[in-house]
């Protein structure tokens, strides 16, 4: 499903965000990457829908290479590849809805999407937000919207996206204990009833072994961990970490 | 997606869309009638953009030796601006103290300040300086007076504003130490507005440059009157002259302003 | 520490040149002795208009005056909010792009700021011939390097989240201007438009003393052949006008915040 191959990517004031690294994705799975911020979390993440370029390796996405596309290939594979985002990124001042058909512009022409979208779309987008319980907001604009509301739109529009992978880039950062949970729920859920794969970047631990199927843990742009949840141990942390775990990497500890 | 489909009956109805409708009705009609009222025309305007490129053609290449003709009026012009500045800026202090809201305890006070300086706004310098001429004769005076009358508007309104917003710690520190209104002034609210200030008058200078550069055009002095002497006599040559010095001028006295500005807050 | 002081002394001597060359024989002689006599009319002028000159049966009264002096800066502020569109992105220093880039739109737009409208009007009327037309077109392009600058500093703001989303969804080039960046920066540039079309009243009401259309013909009209209490009427006119348009856009700018 997902393949990077040697992937590297060196910024270019010199330092490496991403060293070699090999890693293959299979359908339906619910990752969790864990790491130290500027460990190269979101750097791995943003380089698998090309965000971010690397500057070695090969990314592919279904077998079709996202390395080597351009134009019209590469809008089409990053279609089917969904992405959450840790500040939501929604335009505030559009309605709810508007923001969930974002999702559906990469299937139309530009000039059908200027003049507004198919019924099929507005239903496809109302039902997604119906998946994530927010279906009566779908005219309030966006700023009008509690934070773990907003991050449920976002998913709203990956789900609109018919993405059959999703990304989410420390999807639960900005929102307080509870609206976490929901959140996180929701991946769960869509993950396990459309069988979309997921690949979610965390701090909290707790979380990541209670939501995730696999975790890989990254440490200087290095894969040094790449497991089940059962071998995730807090010793494997410690070591992925290079340190023990500290307080505030527990959600439960750090905001009780 | 093939999950089940959410019941229509929950969906809230979208929003009606007639109240955009009509803001954007009314903004054409609004449009509409003003081009029908001043008469404009997209022909009217491809019928003179011939009688334009011949202009434009005939002021290149620029009568640069015309500069030794009009160096005097462009330094009168930047002395009417830096006069006019200072008058207004002058008239400007007590005026903006008047008109803040912590300064004066009436309301009736600062509100009627305030509703002057508005007025004083509405008017714009070349007609102050139309009236000015009006009143005193061709010259220079006249064209003072109007940027001086203009500088007292912009710097009076953006002083007061900036006087409501300062720092009441040093206010009360001098109070409890027993100060008068008038040592309060002078020791906790002068130190604190002076870059402040000193920034406003610099941007109205700047300001005032470009507009003291066309006072001449209704005989209030300064370079503009070169503007409609060259043009009157066809010599598009020597406009451009003009028009390329003034520009130096205007960006230079920008240019060091905004740096002057920058220092200074 | 003596530095200081010596720079101090040295700011403080240049002021001093800079004011004495200044004042140096400005000609303060040349005042007309009837500078107080006129004045005084002026002011009785404001205070007793010529209130017959507010509506004339046959045209060329002041209502009609200061409708054509707004119709000129309603065209002039769409001419200029539409052309400055594609300056103010260029002219933007975010999504990508080198400085000097940035900086060449920038340079252009201060440079279009520079040339005063009234000069404009002067090219226009012998391209279009004198009017509110050529009045027009002189605000139009005048007012494309404010509202230009403006509408850059509004790009440059602007929260590069959602640009980011649409990339992602797989989004054009063209989509991603329309759903990410015209909604975001949409109600700044009306907000902008409106501001200087507040200017731009103004800016219109002295047009006329160049035949560039408005209320300023009349105006100056009536300064020459000393109508006094005509001279009120306008500009008690101009004043009622200026403080309207400013009411009812502030009202309208702050509905857009």
């Amino acid at each position: 499903m997902i393949e990077l191959r040697n992937v590297s990517k060196i910024y270019p004031n010199g330092t490496k965000g991403l060293n070699n690294i090999n890693l293959t994705f299979g359908k339906g799975e619910f990752v969790v990457v864990v790491g130290l911020s500027g460990a190269g979390k979101s750097t791995l993440l943003r380089s698998i829908n090309r965000l971010h370029e690397i500057s070695e390796g090969d990314i592919r996405i279904q077998g079709q290479s996202i390395t080597a596309a351009k134009g019209v290939q590469l809008r089409r594979i990053r279609r089917g590849i969904g992405m959450v985002f840790q500040s939501f990124n929604l335009v505030k001042r559009s309605s709810v809805l508007r923001n969930v058909l974002a999702g559906r512009v990469g299937y139309h022409s530009t000039l059908r999407t200027l003049f507004g979208f198919p019924k099929h779309d507005v239903e496809l987008a109302l039902q997604a937000l119906g998946r994530v319980n927010i279906a009566e907001k779908a005219y309030t604009r966006a700023d009008q919207l509690s934070g773990g509301q907003q991050q449920r739109v976002a998913i709203a529009r990956v789900l609109a996206q018919e993405a059959q992978i999703i990304l989410a880039d420390e999807p639960v950062a900005s929102l307080d204990p509870l609206t976490t949970k929901q959140v996180m729920d929701d991946l769960q859920r869509i993950n396990q009833e459309l069988g979309i794969t997921t690949i979610v970047n965390l701090h909290y631990i707790d979380l990541a072994r209670e939501y995730a199927t696999r975790i890989v843990g990254l440490r200087a742009g290095e894969v040094v961990f790449d497991g089940p949840v059962s071998e995730a141990t807090d010793e494997r942390f410690a070591e992925i970490y290079g340190r023990p775990i500290q307080r505030d990497e527990l959600l439960e500890v750090a905001q009780p | 997606m093939n999950g089940t489909p959410t019941p229509s009956a929950a969906l809230p109805k979208p929003p009606r869309k007639l109240k955009h409708l009509l803001t954007l009705v009314l903004v054409i009609l609004l449009l509409w009638g003003s081009a029908h009222r001043i008469e404009a025309s997209f022909g009217r305007l491809f019928k003179g953009l011939p009688n334009m490129w011949d202009l434009i053609a005939e002021m290149f290449p620029p009568k640069w030796t015309y500069f030794d003709n009009v160096v005097q009026p462009m330094l009168d012009t930047i002395r009417m601006a830096i006069a006019g500045t200072t008058l207004g800026a002058i008239v400007a202090v007590p005026i903006a103290v008047l008109a803040a809201s912590n300064m004066v305890r009436s309301p009736w006070i600062y509100q009627f300040f305030r509703i002057v300086l508005n007025l004083l706004r509405t008017v714009p310098d070349l007609l102050l300086a139309a009236l000015f001429v009006a009143i005193f004769g061709l010259g220079m005076i006249p064209g003072i007076l109007a940027l001086a009358v203009f500088s007292v508007g912009l710097i009076a309104k953006l002083t007061y504003e900036s006087l409501e917003t300062i720092d009441r710690g040093p206010m009360e520190a001098m109070t409890s130490v027993g100060a008068n209104k008038l040592q309060l002034i002078l020791f906790s609210v002068v130190p604190q507005m002076i870059p402040y200030f000193i920034s406003y008058v610099l941007y109205t200078l700047e300001i005032n440059v470009r507009a003291a550069a066309v006072l001449g055009l209704v005989g209030a002095g300064g370079i503009g009157l070169y503007y409609e002497k060259t043009l009157g006599f066809l010599e598009y040559d020597k406009t451009n002259a003009i028009i390329l010095f003034t520009l130096a001028i205007v960006l230079a006295v920008d240019y060091l302003s905004t740096k002057l500005r920058e220092k200074l807050l | 520490m003596n530095r200081k002081r010596w720079v101090r002394w040295l700011i403080f001597a240049v002021i001093v040149l800079i004011y004495v060359w200044t004042f140096w024989g400005l000609p303060l002689s040349g005042i007309k002795e009837t500078a107080g006599q006129i004045t005084r009319s002026i002011f009785r002028g404001l205070f007793h208009p010529d209130w017959g000159y507010v509506y004339l049966p046959d045209g060329e009264d002041l209502l009609r005056g200061l409708l054509d002096t707004l119709a000129i800066a309603v065209l002039g502020t769409f001419i200029s909010a539409i052309l400055c569109v594609p300056f103010a992105f260029w002219a933007s220093a975010n999504r990508g792009k080198s400085r000097v880039h940035s900086g060449t739109g920038k340079v252009i737009l201060s440079v279009v700021r520079t040339f005063p409208e009234i000069i404009l009007a002067l090219l226009f009327i012998k391209a279009v011939g004198p009017g509110s037309f050529a009045g027009a077109l002189a605000l139009g392009l005048h007012s494309i390097g404010m509202l230009g600058k403006l509408f850059a500093e509004e790009i440059e703001n602007m929260d590069a989240g959602p640009t980011e989303a649409l990339i992602a969804t797989g989004a054009s080039r063209m989509q991603i201007l329309w759903f990410a960046i015209l909604p975001q920066v949409l109600p700044g540039f009306l907000s902008y438009t409106l501001y200087r079309f507040e200017l731009n009243v103004r800016s219109a009401t002295i047009l006329g003393i160049i035949g560039a259309g408005g209320i300023g013909t009349p105006l100056i009209f009536a300064l020459n052949t000393r109508h006094w209490d005509r001279v009120g009427i306008i500009l008690l006119g101009i004043i009622v006008t200026v403080t309207l348009i400013d009411l009812a856009s502030g009202y309208f700018r702050r509905k857009l915040a």
